[in-house]
């Protein structure tokens, strides 16, 4: 993996990943609500097959960021843009795209378990569904594959016509999670995905995400330093919408560079 | 348990919420027993008593109720004493202290006539075709007779509702010879009908001994009412509130039933959420969902919420101005100008009363809509988007079915509302008699130009218009619980049908 390192006054140091090592690439985005700047100017690449996770206070713009990925701010009228993000190399704000399209490829899980007010299998299969796909036993198929890749599988299948709101939190969510996979996504975007869930829920999630990773990219915003460092391969810092540090987990959480960060980390600022 | 009523400190209020909440419950079935009770007593088979005065001849009577004399001590008491076409009135006020006796004869015969309202008195004799039947005779021969009677009148009914009038209506198009040939036999058909049905006589002499001479083809019914037993009143209660459900009216709406203008209030409801829903939940949809939220969309939310406080009669105004002779006299004139100056949809009927009360009810569809639109979490939009879903998608896989009992409750709150209305409907297409339903077997089967009846209206009119408005009101009592119960009817069906959906959506009940 060839890293290169670059620092400027005001930032730390940036890893930077070669475009063939990266799904994600973000040049120059800005983003604003109305008059409300969000992110100033952030350049960075999300790399491929692993767990990158943005860190950083509230308001700091990381799940602004997020959501950039799938363009869900296109529902926001207020929201004014400009920098490209390229997805594999593609603009995806290309004219060429189609929104569902991308949204199929950069999947995305949400902080409050959302599973639809369906039965387990429809939860799951919703997706598929949307994709055109209506072969029976196709669909049994993929509906098992993805309840079983989000580790969900003998929990549920003996009950997957119930409702999906009958589940608890952490079950919830993990359907959430299979929904989303079994669309077959490039990218999995988690907003604090086990900010809501109990200490054993959260466990389990993350054991996921560290098994998830070998198939696919995944994004991780979290407030909890500890699940950051357990989890993520790599770590950017967030403040007030710019790009503090961005680096390897181990390095940016044993030795951060500058002194913001380590003041965040340490939690000696608030 | 909390015991909230026995608080220190809080003062009155507790009692106060309570009281009100008592006070409202007391007040509702004080209206629903007052609606009972004047309302279905009137089916009931009561005594009729043959009361003698100190001075002057006995008559017959049904007691009612008992007033003070004002400034007196003494009471009097009224008496349905029928026999208008003998006395000149139907009801007589006698001072109790006048009533020398009162006996309750178990032959004394009621009978329910075509004319002339009711006829009390005793049987003397059937007499006609050659036959006479005397004395105690007569009364089985009078019912045999009265059986047969009503199949011939159903007969001549049918004949003339599914054979005479369809031919008539086609006269009006093609005027050919065969048309006439089969009308002339049709009406020649009913003519001996008629002829079967008459010739025979009852003489009856009321209780001060006058005798009457009464066609029989006239009387409806006939029952005695004194020699009847707790289950034969029953029965007979039975089959008056029936008939009173599954009949048209008579006697200009002050007797008979009142089933055409159930069929109407329930065909017109029925087409009015056809057409409110949909234009209800689009309009909610695009307010919700689609427009921008800026000072435009906000300003016509005020004035959709506005839209729903505007007196009804103005709603009326406007489908009269706008439906009626607006877009129903292009009608005539586009399609229907043979038939002018005579209009078709150019005078109220079903269709523009339907679309006038869908007009009125539409701001009550689109707020419970739109209320129920924005109840679904944003997370289950955004879910739904995340998956790779359109718009479209989201709105009708996940958003709408999420919205159906909101929007039941839309369509509950319209019909209650619309089953109701009176006001507007005298604009735009209520009648106080209809002669035909707007449904039958004449193509195209649902005639929405048609007038039709309504509960609502026939209430004013029983109880406003008739010559006799103190033997209407019993009827019209009865008709306001009827649509009380219609009203109760439509709205438990959209109930049950909100539960069931409820519990297919999986949605937590907080409407």
């Amino acid at each position: 993996m060839s890293v290169f390192m670059s620092s400027s006054a005001a930032r730390g140091p940036i890893i930077d990943f070669a475009a063939s090592e990266s799904c994600l690439e973000i040049n120059g985005l800005s983003l604003a609500y109305g008059d409300k700047p969000a992110l100033r100017d952030l350049t960075l690449r999300v790399p491929r097959q692993r767990v990158t996770a943005f860190i950083g206070p509230s308001g700091c713009g990381k799940s602004t960021l997020l959501r950039a990925f799938n363009r869900l701010h296109d529902l926001n009228e207020e929201v004014v843009r400009c920098g490209e993000i390229r997805l594999e190399g593609q603009d995806i704000h290309a004219p060429e795209v189609e929104v569902a399209e991308l949204r199929r490829r950069v999947g995305m899980v949400f902080q409050a378990p959302n599973p639809f007010p369906m039965s387990i299998y429809d939860n799951v299969a919703f997706g598929l569904r949307l994709q055109g796909e209506l072969r029976r036993r196709q669909m049994d198929d993929s509906v098992e594959w993805a309840l079983r890749s989000a580790a969900l599988w003998e929990e549920v299948k003996d009950r997957l016509r119930t409702s999906a709101w009958a589940l608890s939190g952490g079950q919830q969510q993990r359907l959430v999670i299979a929904r989303t996979l079994a669309v077959q996504p490039e990218v999995l975007l988690l907003d604090e995905p086990a900010s809501a869930l109990d200490p054993i829920s959260t466990l389990k999630i993350e054991e996921l995400i560290g098994n998830l990773k070998s198939r696919l990219s995944l994004v991780l915003v979290t407030h909890n330093m500890q699940q950051a460092a357990r989890v993520s391969d790599f770590t950017a810092f967030l403040e007030q919408g710019e790009l503090v540090e961005y680096g390897p987990t181990q390095t940016l959480f044993t030795h951060p560079r500058l002194a913001r960060t380590e003041n965040y980390i340490t939690g000696r600022m608030t | 348990m909390r015991r909230t009523w026995r608080r220190h400190g809080e003062g009155p209020w507790p009692w106060l919420a309570a009281g009100s909440v008592a006070l409202s419950l007391l007040m509702l079935l004080a209206l629903l027993l007052l609606l009972a009770t004047r309302g279905l007593g009137h089916f009931w088979p009561a005594e009729v008593a043959v009361v003698t005065p100190h001075a002057g001849s006995p008559f017959a009577g049904i007691a009612v109720r008992e007033e003070a004399i004002p400034g007196d001590t003494r009471r009097e008491r009224l008496y349905f004493t029928a026999n208008r076409d003998l006395e000149g009135g139907r009801w007589r006020w006698v001072e109790l202290g006048e009533i020398a006796r009162i006996d309750y004869p178990a032959e004394l015969v009621m009978m329910e006539r075509s004319r002339w309202g009711d006829l009390v008195g005793r049987l003397v004799a059937l007499e006609g075709e050659g036959e006479s039947h005397v004395g105690e005779a007569a009364w089985p021969a009078l019912q045999a007779r009265l059986r047969a009677l009503e199949r011939l009148r159903d007969e001549r009914d049918r004949l003339r509702d599914e054979v005479v009038m369809p031919l008539v209506r086609r006269l009006e198009t093609v005027d050919s010879d065969e048309v006439r040939a089969a009308l002339a036999a049709a009406n020649g058909r009913i003519r001996e009908l008629q002829a079967t049905m008459g010739g025979a006589t009852l003489i009856v002499e009321s209780a001060d001994g006058r005798r009457v001479e009464q066609p029989l083809e006239k009387v409806l019914r006939a029952w005695r009412p004194n020699a009847m037993t707790l289950l034969d009143r029953v029965v007979a209660w039975g089959e008056g509130v029936w008939r009173f459900l599954s009949e048209g009216p008579r006697a200009a709406n002050s007797a008979g039933g009142v089933w055409p203008a159930i069929f109407g209030t329930m065909l017109m409801v029925l087409l009015m959420s056809l057409v409110v829903t949909p234009f209800g939940v689009l309009a909610a949809i695009y307010l919700n969902e689609v427009a921008h939220q800026g000072a435009l969309t906000r300003i016509v939310r005020i004035g959709v919420r506005n839209l729903a406080g505007v007196p009804s009669i103005v709603f009326g105004v406007f489908g009269l101005g706008l439906f009626v002779h607006g877009i129903g006299g292009s009608l005539d004139e586009w399609f229907f100008s043979e038939r002018l100056p005579s209009p078709t949809f150019g005078t109220g009927g079903l269709l523009w009363a339907s679309l006038t009360l869908a007009l009125l009810t539409l701001p009550v569809v689109i707020v419970a809509t739109e209320e129920g639109l924005a109840r679904v979490p944003d997370h289950q939009r955004e879910g739904a988007l995340a998956l790779g879903a359109t718009r479209m998608e989201m709105l009708t896989r996940v958003v709408l079915p999420m919205t159906l009992p909101a929007m039941l409750t839309g369509m509950i709150l319209a019909v209650a509302r619309a089953a109701g209305e009176v006001a507007p409907l005298m604009l735009v297409g209520v009648a106080k008699l209809a002669s035909r339903v707007p449904v039958d077997g004449d193509f195209p089967f649902l005639h929405l130009e048609r007038k039709f009846m309504h509960l609502g209206y026939h209430i004013y009119d029983t109880a406003l218009h008739g010559d006799d408005v103190q033997a209407a009101m019993p009827l019209a009592f009865a008709t306001a619980l009827l649509l009380v119960l219609v009203i109760l009817l439509l709205n438990l069906t959209a109930i049950f049908l909100r539960h069931h959906l409820r519990l297919r959506h999986e949605v937590p009940s907080r409407v």
